[in-house]
């Protein structure tokens, strides 16, 4: 089976999760491989994102020092800008948006994902994660729960189980799955593989992974 | 109406093993001058409510650095290892709160609400002491509200009878915490002639502001 460099990987999830965000959607987008995600949406698509801490209508990071400005960052702390339309509110009204269910994605990390779609993505028992931040929220309340993630844990381990044994962040909260090889949607409560690449076989998504699931009747291969 | 005051005047309003609300996000909208002050006073045995603490020796991570807090409620510790350090020694009590929960829980404390049910955190370790119940088939868990005896925020701009404007992501939880403590304290940049902000643009009305501390500008930035 193919290796990909881990830099490799997270770009195509990066793509993949780009190619899944509704056009016109309103996001809330996590740390890491989902914020990579605005890199590589098509010219013909737009979304508007929305920070946790208290901005809907973020703008790409800034291009010069006079665009910085301090009093201006998202949840992962980092610097952005405005665009046409944003709006600033407090972090009760900002989660009265995220919990109420007019938000059409949030695209987050996770630790293990499980066959119902519980989710375990903020602590790893013992290694200083120290509080969920928003993630419960957003999982719970937005429209539909994208979990980009890698396949695997460092050492092949399956992050794709039966049951999550870390710290639970949501039960039956997630929507969607993408990883380098695959992508998983939690159909009526069954997790059902919809797509796998074309250089990996039904055989070796199996072998990665050991949550019970479905394969879709119409599976469908993406070229790599 | 707010009393203009230095920030050695509030200082010394402060007691020690009192609960103390603090504005910001990952250090923005911190009121950094009142930190830094409390950092270097008697000051001790706090339970300080807000969103992170910082990082270590830089904004309320100062507080940790200086062992200020005996107890810490907020959403998110992990950029601070020094306190995550301290947790673990069992020399500093952290509660985690998810942060819209945390938000609504200082909005309903500040509003006169005994308490709520969210459905986030339902059959998570955070929700394990809580009443759960199911409304019209939803599962929902209480949460108090959250008060405290003083709130400790930053503003970008007052007139002179506390109506506040804040600046951009540095608003987060300084409205609401503004509205969920005995008393109120407000760093500001700028204090101006009450008539001199529009009506429109107040973010806080006056009525939730006790005390303003006029920086120069550039001061609390």
């Amino acid at each position: 089976m193919i290796q990909l460099s881990e830099a490799q990987a997270k770009e195509r999830i990066a793509r993949r999760v780009a190619a899944t965000l509704p056009n016109n959607g309103i996001v809330n987008l996590g740390v890491g491989i989902p914020t990579m995600a605005v890199d590589f949406l098509s010219a013909d698509k737009k979304i508007y994102i929305q920070t946790e801490n208290g901005m809907l209508g973020v703008g790409p990071s800034p291009r010069t020092p006079e665009e910085f400005i301090p009093n201006l960052i998202n949840a992962s702390r980092s610097p952005i800008t405005e665009i046409p339309g944003s709006s600033y509110f407090d972090s009760a009204t900002s989660f009265a948006m995220i919990r109420s269910g007019r938000m059409d994605a949030t695209v987050i990390g996770a630790i293990q994902v499980s066959e119902t779609g519980d989710l375990a993505n903020w602590a790893l028992p013992g290694k200083g994660v120290l509080g969920p931040g928003g993630a419960m929220d957003l999982v719970v309340g937005v429209k539909d729960v994208i979990v980009a993630t890698l396949h695997t844990a460092k050492g092949g381990k399956p992050k794709l189980v039966p049951v999550c044994t870390l710290p639970l962040t949501a039960l039956k909260a997630v929507n969607t799955v993408i990883t380098e090889f695959a992508v998983f949607k939690f159909i009526h409560g069954e997790m059902v593989l919809v797509e796998h690449s074309s250089d990996v076989t039904l055989d070796d998504i199996k072998a990665m992974t050991t949550a019970h699931y479905f394969v879709a009747v119409d599976l469908k291969i993406k070229q790599v | 109406m707010a009393k203009i005051k230095t920030l050695h005047e509030v200082l010394n309003d402060l007691k020690s093993n009192s609960s103390i609300m603090i504005g910001g996000f990952g250090n923005i909208g911190n009121p950094k001058a009142m930190i830094d002050l409390i950092a270097d006073s008697d000051l001790f045995g706090l339970t300080i409510i807000a969103n992170d603490l910082g990082t270590p020796n830089v904004g309320l991570g100062r507080l940790v650095t200086k062992r200020k807090i005996s107890k810490a409620i907020g959403t998110y510790f992990t950029y601070n290892p020094e306190a995550a350090q301290l947790y673990f020694e069992g020399k500093l009590d952290l509660e985690m709160v998810p942060q819209g929960t945390f938000a609504e829980a200082i909005r309903a404390g500040g509003c006169g609400i005994g308490g709520f049910y969210t459905p986030v955190g339902v059959g998570t370790e955070l929700a394990k002491d809580t009443e759960c119940r199911e409304i019209d088939g939803k599962k929902y868990v209480l949460v108090r509200p959250i008060r405290a005896d003083y709130a400790i925020l930053h503003a970008k701009k007052a007139d002179e009878l506390g109506n506040l404007i804040y600046e951009k992501t540095a608003r987060n939880f300084n409205p609401l915490m503004a509205m969920a403590a005995d008393y109120t304290i407000v760093e500001v940049d700028d204090i101006v002639p009450a008539g001199s902000l529009s009506p429109e643009e107040i973010v806080t009305p006056f009525i939730y502001v006790d005390a303003l501390i006029p920086m120069k500008r550039g001061d609390s930035e």
